[in-house]
């Protein structure tokens, strides 16, 4: 749109209130970016006639890259011709999301040098988000990103970039390297990430403890959660301090425990271990008197998603726990199993869960070679996909 | 192996190149198409997935999106505008 400043009578409502505002931030970014107006001019004309005018698809890579890079048109190129490509990139971040200031100049830089300046910090799938620029572009935003030690994340079939919570760099119920983990599994699949060889994407997501701060068990087709094996660690005179501040132990802590494995007398705190899910609300609640076991390692749940092409999944245990020290062997060896199958019997944009459901857990656990477990169900004969043989 | 991963790549690419306009194929289409001509015993996914690298790297293959990830030849994107 040629004109200087767009009308944008419905956009305007969303710079209203506290909050930050992404109209607000493109408006400020008109100064220097020209696509800002022609932004703005078509996403006001969707919202006053209720239709996107996005085309999505087509060729999404750089060369050799089949992941990285998200297509999109505008269908109004003519009306809008600065945003007539207005490609997405998707650039793998740094475990933990850990930047220094200058890495972050460095990636702006070249962002202003190549695309629109507009960025998302961080898209869902946890990747540095470049949002807008145009196919002549993409392979010189490449070569100045991997010359900055850089590269693009996944997208498509593709395992996409691998993400964790920030783990043991700044929480101390880390129950494993959750950052060493998400780095050393992005090195390791480098292929599947840029190459899309799967029937759809592949999702990858480490959480150091049960609270799960980067929403794995929702979200990943392997997450793999930090737990304990053995008993929390509670130190009494802190339980008693928190009393002593005014928390009801009773009602707040024993109260909302989902199993009830726990006793407060008014003194003391009695848990029954045996009993406990790792839930995380009692050592939530009293973190200077709780914290997860020394006997650290991580439970591996498969199969969750997001609703596309079918409903949502939570993930499903696989692997109650495996030990810290084992855990990278552990997913190596179980990945390639669960990939090959996924393979063979996956249909087009079927994910991996999806296809647990078609073909049921017990024959994929059978495929996989894992023997169901106790751990896999939350009650007996809750589960109408493992049956148990008859021995008799 | 007796094939090499060169002649593994011609074949995908004529793969390809025959199927275009009419069917997208994934690289687990090809891979299970080479493996099915050769057996296991002669090559394995590996050699595939090497191929199926030469064959982007060169040029002469794009991995295009239509919904999930597919291996075509290189072509003008539908979406594009003129």
């Amino acid at each position: 749109m040629a004109d200087e400043k767009v009308q944008t009578k419905l956009l305007d409502e969303l710079e209203k209130g506290p909050w930050p505002s992404f109209v607000k931030e493109i408006k400020k970014a008109r100064k220097v970016s020209p696509v800002c107006d022609d932004l703005l001019g078509q996403l006001e004309l969707s919202y006053e006639e209720k239709v996107g005018h996005w085309k999505h698809g087509g060729i999404v890579g750089v060369m050799g890259y089949g992941g990285g890079v998200i297509g999109r048109y505008s269908d109004l190129p003519e009306k809008f011709p600065n945003v007539a490509h207005f490609h997405t990139m998707r650039i793998n971040q740094p475990s933990g999301w850990f930047y220094t200031s200058n890495a972050l100049r460095t990636l702006c830089d070249i962002w202003d040098r190549h695309g629109s300046g507009l960025t998302n910090m961080h898209g869902s799938t946890g990747d540095i988000v470049f949002l807008g620029t145009k196919t002549d572009e993409l392979e010189p935003c490449f070569k100045e990103l991997t010359e900055a030690g850089f590269d693009l994340g996944g997208s498509g079939s593709c395992m996409r970039t691998p993400s964790a919570c920030v783990g043991k760099a700044r929480c101390e119920w880390a129950c494993y390297d959750t950052m060493k983990m998400c780095n050393d599994i992005t090195h390791q699949y480098q292929d599947e990430l840029h190459r899309p060889p799967f029937p759809y994407k592949f999702k990858f997501k480490f959480s150091g403890c049960p609270n799960d701060c980067v929403a794995s068990i929702a979200r990943a087709d392997l997450s793999v959660i930090g737990t304990w094996k053995d008993d929390i660690q509670q130190n009494d005179a802190e339980v008693a301090a928190y009393a002593a501040k005014g928390l009801d132990v009773q009602d707040d802590v024993c109260g909302r425990c989902p199993t009830k494995c726990m006793k407060w007398d008014g003194k003391k705190l009695t848990i029954n271990n045996r009993e406990c899910v790792r839930c995380m609300h009692c050592i939530n609640a009293m973190p200077k008197a709780l914290a997860p076991g020394k006997e650290r390692g991580a439970t591996l749940l498969i199969g969750a998603k997001a609703p596309i092409v079918q409903g949502a999944l939570l993930s499903s245990v696989l692997v109650p726990f495996v030990p810290a020290d084992e855990l990278m062997d552990t997913i190596k060896e179980l990945i390639s199993r669960v990939w090959d199958f996924w393979d063979e019997y996956g249909k087009n944009r079927e994910r991996v869960g999806e296809l647990i459901q078609r073909v049921g857990m017990g024959n994929f656990l059978d495929a996989i070679g894992l023997d169901p477990v106790p751990e896999m169900i939350t009650a007996p004969r809750d589960n109408p996909y493992i049956y148990f043989k008859d021995e008799a | 192996m007796a094939v090499t991963t060169e002649q593994l790549a011609e074949e995908m690419y004529q793969m390809v190149k025959e199927t275009m306009g009419k069917k997208n194929l994934k690289a687990g289409d090809l891979t299970k198409a080479m493996i099915a001509k050769y057996g296991e015993g002669e090559i394995n996914k590996d050699d595939c997935k090497h191929a199926i690298r030469i064959l982007m790297d060169s040029g002469r293959c794009v991995y295009s999106y239509f919904g999930g990830s597919f291996i075509t030849l290189p072509h003008k994107e539908g979406s594009a505008p003129e």
